[in-house]
């Protein structure tokens, strides 16, 4: 039988000759005539004026006639919804056929009939065909739930397919499972917040059942699926490992390679120590290497993925590297990927032979190959260090065949190498320059032009050579202007005699005659610090310059994890997360590595990057990891510490919270605004501003004694250390105490606040608080998105920070935010993380980063965060703590306007972690000895004094902190609080201070 | 999810063009015609990304595969369908040609829409589409069938179907490898591999339940224990090391995970069962010992010596010495012991056939070869001298210890079975640099 002579039609008048032969009363005519329908259908042409002819083609018991039909309506019903109604009536009864195979047919091409007239008579067939007794017209009917879903997600959800869906998942029928899985990954990944893929053990131990019964594409769906599961624990994740590890024996690659996801990701939950973890690596190796020996396509595939995976657990492949070696007639894409993982495999073991094959390629044919192969000669030599001189001989050799894109890619790297290892291999340069003149890529130019200025004095004829080049200095590219530029400058500078001339030129030739902006202003810069101060000019331009660091294009941890979730994906293939390239919301979630258990440490720490390196045995010591690279950022642009918050106190807002003010302000430095804005709402100040500033005056900023206390705080303190943000922080507690009585008590919570303006975040806005909630610190946040399209991808990470403030799980902001949307979330904090001490001590630098750009913003915890539960000191323990504290280890202060009694303010203190060791009374005061530890261990020891005197009086103000000793100098008219802080050993108590007055 | 799928002739028409998702456009059909199969340079990938678009492509002799979606699919899953296409295209009407495509539109068109709904691909086992995907309509089939159809294409074991009867019980297998080698002109192995597959014919009744075994290493060193290792004295090849495996899917895998034993009930006639790879103690059929000398800016004087390394009872046949030469090539005079050797201008190489060639002997080839002088400054690359022959045993040293067949529910015992097995090497890349 022969099908071809449809496509041959092509005469006109064709349509109408169609319509008759559709018409025809004659079976085989008829079907002959909807077989040529069908074949200009697929060379583009226009049939869907014969419609109505095909569509009465439909009533038929030829199957393959009516799958042809169907074929024809899939294509045009939405051209033609009216008269596709017209099937219908027979869709449904076709759904109805003894013959499962009809039914199935039926319902599968209904789904794809994208018409809401359509859609409406499927949902009756549809919840039939899900409770189907054949499992093949089942399995159909579940995707068909996705498709309908598809074309109206709503209605899906009214007509409850989804729940019979859920229940497809423990069907009989493998395929079944299958096929419910797939649909519902689908629906799921459109609703990223609703739980409706609700995995749980039960649901994961029947999918691993039906892993080993179904079809290898269903095999797929499940792995696809279990890869988006976080076991509870360690345990499960390995019992789940070991179930799937069969897998890895599959002859089918995408099982393979979507087994060895579910493997990755779930290995990040195990132990490091644990035999089972080894013994996981060790299998992963054969199934990737195997990968290799697939049909080039999937190599390509593979060794993307593998890629990844290389670098994100470096000691699965290490002892592979011969399987990466390039094949004379792998194609292209092959060669190229190859290459790429064989220098992140390179290491000092390997790295002759590894130099030994890359020699050999830089003979091949062609050019981005062998370009390739010589730019990856002198990665290896930055990246292993004994192998440099191999390395850079191997490219002198090259240079010597003469082969020009060889010799300037050689020169490139060569550059590279000598800003790797300074004055080391200058003996190479006469080569160098021998082959000046073939040069004629930009970045080959630039790079020979870089080495003469650099190494100017060890080339007798430096000036020559750069003279030459100047010659068409208006022909050059930009990058070579700029760099003969500051050759010559450099030239200059190291031989002022015989060269004035030539600077000269350059200078007028980039200032006066170039309408290059950076070229011109560089220009006037060298200009001018050469006719001001040559010295100075020198220090500049033949500054010693830092060392390259090692690798600049490892994929940033981050977006590793994430695409390690996302193995034999597109995405691992593009190595770009899917929000890249997908378009709408759909698949655009970010998925995560879960965090390891047991072995105490947490995954989602900020520095993955040392997670990375701390698994490999030769660490790429790379980039520096992120944490690092933020935390330089951090300093470099974080000059003060909050952004442009609330409206910027007043001296009347000063005077109100003068309570706290005085002390607190001395003690604290620039304790931030937005507490202080707090403050000033929690306490309602009735005294006067005035007289509050004479307060402040005169209690703190005018005492001698205390100017001395402060003043004489050391200075060189610990970092980590400090009492002082401690201090400032247990008064904001106390603060609350102003609240009045009655108040429950509990840890003090200060409203949220706006740390990162919109303006500062296209569009993002942060505000946040933190709270300790059940012994937990949590920071609160609301991210409102104020721009104009839709944010995804957040994460946040910390910089260093005196408590060692960490995240202690991912930034859970699961839904795509959405314009004017408005989300809160909690984020959990361990103490953990990476300690070094800030200014002011409870500063914390945070980046938050979406999928727009990365933000930074700082903001200052409350020092009552961190006292921990279990502060309360043994009696005896305090008293004999208390007698040791250096006296220049204490601090006082008073708080006013607190109309607590002495049991009440214990209480509310109490709330807060800070507890009462002891009670005495002593005439009219009450003195309470409290006692408060930090999360880091550090103690402090405080005594409070509260006057029993009249607590209705409205001007009451309670004490702050006093230095020991200093009490009779105040008026004992006055409630005082008199803290002692002190650190146990073997921490020194300390106290920093920055008066602001 | 796979959103459409396209196959094109080598001028870029469309002969079949099938869209399974709504985001799919008929512009999709033309974007990737201008932009890979008119694109003016090679190929650089098998995947392509245009205008937020993927397009996964394969080609067969002339013919383009392609698939596209716009979400992130599972790649590698797309390329095994991908083939799996072209597997069951070629089951059912031969090899994959533009005439063989048109000829068959109707059924290629009610194949897709089997295999893949929605773009989620379906069973496509061939041995199962054949029951119910036949071109001659299904009209005569009785209720029993129709589901015993459904319960095959859906059940556990998809590829084959129940009641099978064969007068006579066969069986054969076929080990086959190819032999991979890089070797370094002083004749320092760079890399050496077997990738190999154990092909079966089976023509067995009913559902039978098949053991495999072979001498993995695995497997007889803890037999070893157990049995107090008879065969202790002669283990030295009596075992290999197979550094990874990969099966049909018929066979258990949690099974051999845990025991490592290879039990299956078998698809119906041939399918491959395994595929292996082994990298130890290769039995390397044939060395390749070259020598060039430039002699002069004109001329190059090459000789090579090959020598088979094994049995001197076997034989190797069709074997293939490429010599490649330099594009400046005038003239080449060649000498050769034995067989035949021709200088191919076409193909840039001195081609030296010989039919057979007994284990254990060398034969010689040297050849003058003439150049034309270039100032092309490019040095000639000197590719690898490549070969290719075929030797009745397998270089992995993989035997077949037994393949046991019961069925329990058929009064045919494991004895009945008649069984073959047959070893056949090939060469791979097998490449001498020079």
């Amino acid at each position: 039988m022969t099908d071809s002579k449809y496509f041959t039609t092509t005469k006109k008048g064709e349509i109408f000759e169609l319509k008759a032969e559709l018409n025809s009363d004659k079976k085989e005519k008829k079907k002959e005539a909807v077989k040529k329908v069908i074949a200009s259908m697929t060379v583009g042409k226009d049939v869907s004026a014969l419609f109505p002819d095909v569509v009465n083609c439909m009533q038929t018991d030829n199957l393959e006639l009516k799958k042809l039909v169907y074929l024809y309506l899939m294509n045009y019903a939405k051209s033609q919804p009216d008269m596709a109604i017209m099937a219908v009536n027979t869709f449904v009864k076709d759904c109805e056929d003894p013959n499962p195979l009809i039914r199935a047919l039926a319902v599968r091409t209904m789904g794809c009939i994208r018409v809401d007239k359509i859609t409406e008579y499927l949902c009756e067939p549809l919840r039939k065909c899900l409770k189907d007794e054949d499992p093949y017209v089942r399995k159909t009917a579940a995707v068909c739930v996705a498709k309908l879903h598809d074309i109206n997600a709503q209605l899906v959800e009214d007509q409850g397919f989804l729940d019979t869906l859920k229940d497809l998942i423990s069907d009989s029928n493998p395929m079944v499972v299958a096929n419910a899985v797939a649909a519902l990954s689908e629906i799921a990944e459109s609703h990223p917040n609703s739980n409706l893929l609700d995995l749980n053990p039960q649901t994961i131990n029947k999918l691993l059942t039906a892993l080993n019964e179904c079809t290898e594409w269903g095999q797929i769906f499940i792995l696809d699926c279990l890869a988006n599961y976080t076991p509870r624990d360690d345990r499960e994740s390995q019992s789940i490992c070991e179930r799937v590890t069969p897998r890895l024996s599959h002859a089918n690659s995408a099982v393979v390679l979507s087994a060895v996801k579910v493997l990755m990701k779930f290995m990040e939950m195990l132990p490091k120590d644990l035999d089972y973890y080894g013994t996981l690596l060790k299998k992963l190796a054969p199934p990737l290497v195997t990968l290799l020996s697939a049909e080039p396509e999937l190599q390509y595939v593979a060794l993307r993925n593998i890629n990844l995976i290389v670098q994100k657990r470096p000691e699965i492949l290490k002892h592979e590297m011969k399987v990466f070696f390039v094949k004379y007639n792998d194609p292209i894409y092959v060669k190229l990927e190859k290459l790429d993982i064989m220098i992140r495999l390179a290491s000092q073991a390997n790295i002759a032979q590894v130099l030994a094959e890359l020699k050999e390629y830089a003979t091949e044919v062609d050019v981005d190959f062998v370009r390739k192969a010589v730019r990856a000669i002198g990665r290896c030599a930055i990246k292993v260090e004994q192998s440099a001189e191999r390395c850079v001989s191997t490219l002198l050799d090259l240079i010597q065949t003469k082969v020009n894109y060889v010799v300037q890619e050689a020169i490139v790297v060569i550059k590279d190498i000598f800003r790797k290892y300074p004055n080391k291999y200058e003996s190479v340069i006469a080569t160098l320059c021998e082959n000046l003149d073939s040069l004629d890529e930009p970045e080959a130019r630039a790079a020979m032009i870089w080495i003469v200025g650099e190494y100017a004095e060890r080339i007798d004829n430096a000036d020559e050579l750069l003279e030459s080049f100047l010659e068409g200095f208006h022909d050059e590219s930009t990058q070579v202007q700029l760099q003969l530029l500051t050759a010559i400058v450099k030239l200059f500078l190291k031989k002022p005699t015989e060269t004035q001339e030539l600077v000269q030129q350059v200078l007028s030739l980039a200032t006066q005659d170039s309408d290059n902006p950076d070229l011109r202003d560089r220009g006037y810069i060298y200009w001018r610090l050469l006719s001001t101060d040559p010295v100075a000019a020198k220090e500049v331009v033949l500054a010693e310059k830092p060392l390259i660091s090692e690798e600049t294009d490892l994929i940033e941890p981050t977006l590793l994890d994430e695409l390690i979730c996302h193995i034999g994906t597109l995405a691992s293939v593009y190595h770009k997360p899917p929000s890249a390239f997908v378009e709408g919301g759909r698949g655009v979630q970010h998925k995560r590595l879960p965090a390891r258990a047991g072995s105490g440490e947490s995954a989602e720490s900020p520095d993955v990057g040392q997670a990375v390196s701390a698994v490999s045995d030769a660490p790429p010591a790379v980039i520096p990891s992120q944490g690092d690279l933020l935390g330089d950022l951090l300093n470099l642009d974080l000059a003060p510490p909050t952004s442009n918050v609330p409206p910027v106190p007043s001296s009347m807002q000063m005077g109100a919270m003068d309570l706290l003010g005085g002390g607190l302000d001395s003690l604290m430095g620039d304790e931030s605004e937005t507490s202080a804005s707090h403050y000033r709402t929690e306490v309602q100040s009735p005294q006067p501003p005035e007289c509050s500033e004479r307060e402040l005056g005169g209690d703190v900023g005018g005492s001698p004694a205390m100017g001395v206390s402060l003043g004489g705080a050391p200075v060189g303190m610990p970092a980590g250390l400090g009492a002082a943000p401690a201090v400032g922080g247990g008064l904001g507690d106390l603060f609350d105490l102003g609240g009045g009585v009655g108040v429950t008590a509990g840890s003090y919570i200060p409203p949220k606040t706006v740390w990162l303006p919109a303006m500062k975040a296209k569009g993002l806005e942060i505000s946040g608080t933190f709270a300790r909630r059940s012994g937990v610190i949590h920071m609160d946040l609301s991210f409102t998105n104020k721009a104009m399209s839709v944010m995804t991808d957040f994460a946040i990470q910390f910089n260093k920070n005196s408590f060692g403030l960490a995240p202690a799980g991912p930034l859970q902001v699961l839904t795509p935010l959405s314009p004017n949307q408005t989300v809160d979330v909690s984020l959990p904090l361990s103490t953990t993380g990476p300690v070094m001490k800030m200014e002011p001590l409870n500063n914390l630098q945070v980046a938050v980063k979406n999928n727009i750009d990365v933000f930074y913003f700082s903001c200052q915890y409350p020092i009552s965060l961190l006292f921990v539960e279990d502060g309360k000191m043994d009696r005896q323990v305090f008293l004999a703590t208390w007698k040791d504290i250096p006296s220049e280890n204490e601090a006082q202060f008073q708080i006013k306007d607190c109309h607590l009694n002495s049991d009440a303010a214990s209480n509310k203190l109490q709330g807060s972690n800070i507890f009462t060791v002891a009670k005495r009374t002593v005439d009219t005061q009450d003195m309470l000895y409290q006692s408060v530890k930090l999360t880091n261990g550090i103690w402090m020891l405080a005594e409070l004094r509260i006057q029993t005197g009249n607590p209705n009086s409205t001007d009451l103000e309670v004490g702050v902190i006093f230095l020991s000793g200093l009490n009779s100098n105040l008026p004992s008219s006055r409630r005082r609080t008199s803290w002692h802080a002190l650190l146990s050993a073997p921490h020194h108590l300390s106290l920093t201070t920055q008066s602001v007055f | 999810m796979i959103g459409g799928l396209f196959i094109y002739n080598h001028k870029g028409e469309v002969l079949i063009s099938r869209v399974y998702r709504d985001d799919i456009g008929r512009n999709a059909v033309d974007a990737f015609r201008v932009n890979v199969i008119h694109a003016r340079q090679q190929v650089r990938s098998p995947v392509t990304n245009i205008a937020r678009t993927s397009f996964f492509h394969v080609k067969r002799s002339n013919i383009w595969l392609a698939a596209v979606t716009k979400q992130n699919v599972n790649a590698a899953m797309v390329f095994e369908f991908l083939y799996k296409m072209c597997d069951v295209m070629a089951a059912y009407f031969g090899k994959i040609s533009e005439e063989n495509i048109k000829n068959n539109f109707v059924l290629i068109y009610e194949l897709l829409d089997e295999i893949l709904d929605f773009g989620y691909p379906q069973n496509s086992e061939t041995g199962a589409l054949k029951t119910f995907i036949t071109q001659q309509g299904i009209k005569g089939q009785t209720k029993e069938e129709q589901s015993q159809i459904t319960s095959q294409v859906t059940g556990q074991i998809g590829w084959r179907r129940e009641g099978i009867k064969y007068r006579r019980n066969e069986l054969f297998l076929d080990v086959l490898e190819s032999v991979n080698l890089l070797m370094s002109p002083q004749g320092q192995v760079l890399s050496a591999h077997v990738s190999g597959r154990v092909v079966m014919k089976s023509y067995l009744s009913g559902m039978p339940e098949c053991k495999f075994g072979m001498n993995d290493k695995i497997v007889i060193d803890k037999q070893g224990k157990g049995g107090a290792g008879d065969d202790a004295g002669k283990s030295g090849k009596q075992s290999i090391a197979i550094d990874d495996c990969t099966f049909h899917q018929c066979v258990r895998l949690s099974k051999f995970d845990s025991e490592r034993s290879i039990s299956f009930i078998p698809p119906d006639g041939e399918y491959e069962l395994m595929r292996y790879r082994t990298t130890k103690d290769i039995i390397l059929p044939f060395r390749v010992i070259p020598l060039v000398r430039e002699v002069g800016r004109t001329k190059l004087e090459v000789k090579v010596v090959i020598k088979s390394n094994f049995k001197p009872s076997l034989l190797a046949q069709k074997i293939e010495v490429r010599i490649p030469t330099p594009l400046n090539t005038s003239g080449v005079q060649v000498i050769c012991m034995k067989g035949k050797a021709k200088y191919k201008a076409s193909e840039n190489a001195i081609v030296w056939k010989i039919k057979r060639m007994a284990g254990m002997k060398e034969s010689q080839i040297s050849a003058e070869i003439e150049l034309l002088p270039t100032n092309d400054k490019k040095k000639w690359a000197r590719p690898p001298i490549s070969m290719n022959f075929e030797v009745p045993f397998a270089p992995s040293g993989l035997k077949v210890r037994y393949l046991k067949v019961f069925e329990s529910k058929l009064n045919y015992s494991d004895h009945d079975v008649i069984k073959w097995v047959r070893y056949i090497g090939r060469s791979g890349i097998y490449e001498t640099r020079c």
